[in-house]
């Protein structure tokens, strides 16, 4: 065999190698990812369809028009969900941000960029609770409709039933994807990573946080866009 | 042998790079945004330049998740094996997207053509709004908080 030495070299997968180059972890997590992006293109697939087949739809600019502490006959179309979407945007941002300090070894980097990270996606949540809060009181919930279609015709349920649904799922996310960096947190200033001589892990972490701004971006367009 | 991981080997632009692609995203938010705003003003009957408003912000949707799994997720500067086993998979969606709203649209065209009853109800505007003329924001505004 010794004569067809010359041939793995120019093959990724001929051994001696390492053809993703990156940890299990991480192969792992994208992999999750993947698979997740799966579970929510189903939804919001799902959404399209009803919503394809389907005569009138609501108007979002008319359903999602409320702002906090506004006064009760505002019409804010799209303010409240703008600001929703920066949050997590910049939130992302931050989560880079951690995940840069750890590749420098700069552990208050970290600590720091996490923290805000988390703030941001406790802002976020807290958005969240109180829009489906004030549908909630606007009569909207699982099962109940109270808006009209954008012609004025009567609406069904469809609507209520898919934002709650697919918000929800996300929103799950957030929560999940909070408690992770929380967790990242405390590893972090118990210096675990310190003593592992990586920060490996808040890449991993970061990966799903980065996912879940990437699902906000389609749940926005999909539910409030267009 | 290399099999051990040389993290900071793939590095990207670093801290100008996350600035760059932070403007990024910040401004194809706000130009959906305003684009959301435009198609507030635009009636209903006018369906082709909603469906073209609609168009470009799926496009610019698409454009923003580039930025993010690329850059931020960091997937342009992984290596191309672990690129394409996380991108091919999802080219699936192409075909699920056209499949099922295509579908979605059919049902409709089915059931208006040969369901009367349903194309009449769907059709039936709700009584509480009759004066209010499709489209006119502040009237349908109105009816709805009398609702509550």
């Amino acid at each position: 065999m010794a004569t067809t030495a010359t041939a793995p070299t120019t093959n990724a997968w001929g051994g001696g190698k390492s053809p993703f180059n990156v940890e299990y972890g991480k192969v792992m997590m994208w992999y999750f990812l993947m698979s997740d992006a799966f579970t929510f293109g189903a939804f919001l697939i799902s959404y399209g369809t009803i919503r394809f087949s389907t005569n009138g739809w609501p108007d979002p600019n008319e359903v999602f028009k409320s702002f906090p502490f506004a006064p009760e006959g505002m019409h804010a179309p799209l303010v409240f969900v703008s600001i929703m979407t920066f949050i997590l945007i910049i939130s992302s941002v931050t989560m880079v941000l951690a995940v840069q300090a750890g590749k420098n070894m700069d552990k208050s980097g970290v600590v720091k960029n996490l923290i805000w990270t988390i703030i941001g996606g406790i802002a976020f949540l807290s958005c969240q609770a109180w829009e489906w809060n004030h549908l909630l009181h606007e009569g909207a919930w699982w099962g109940s409709n109270p808006f009209l279609n954008h012609d004025g015709t009567a609406s069904s349920t469809n609507f209520t039933n898919y934002f709650f649904t697919i918000t929800g799922f996300h929103g799950f996310h957030v929560f999940s994807g909070v408690i992770i960096n929380i967790i990242m947190l405390i590893m972090t200033l118990a210096d675990k990573f310190e003593q592992r001589g990586h920060y490996l892990m808040i890449e991993k972490a970061g990966l799903y946080w980065h996912f879940v701004d990437l699902v906000w971006v389609f749940v926005f367009t999909c539910f409030y866009l267009i | 042998m290399e099999h051990t991981i040389e993290h900071g080997e793939h590095a990207g632009g670093g801290t100008k790079e996350i600035v760059r692609v932070t403007v990024i995203l910040t401004v194809l938010t706000i130009i959906e945004l305003l684009l959301g705003f435009w198609m507030i003003g635009i009636p209903l009957e006018s369906t082709g330049l909603r469906l073209a408003i609609k168009g470009v912000i799926v496009i610019l949707m698409l454009a923003k998740a580039f930025y993010i799994v690329a850059y931020f997720m960091h997937l342009k500067h992984e290596l191309k094996n672990l690129i394409m086993t996380i991108v091919v998979p999802l080219a699936l969606f192409v075909w699920f997207i056209i499949a099922f709203l295509y579908d979605g649209n059919s049902f409709k065209n089915l059931r208006n053509t040969y369901d009367p009853y349903y194309k009449e109800q769907s059709m039936k505007k709700v009584e509480k709004k009759e004066e209010a003329k499709p489209a006119a924001h502040g009237e349908q505004h109105d009816v709805q908080e009398a609702k509550h």
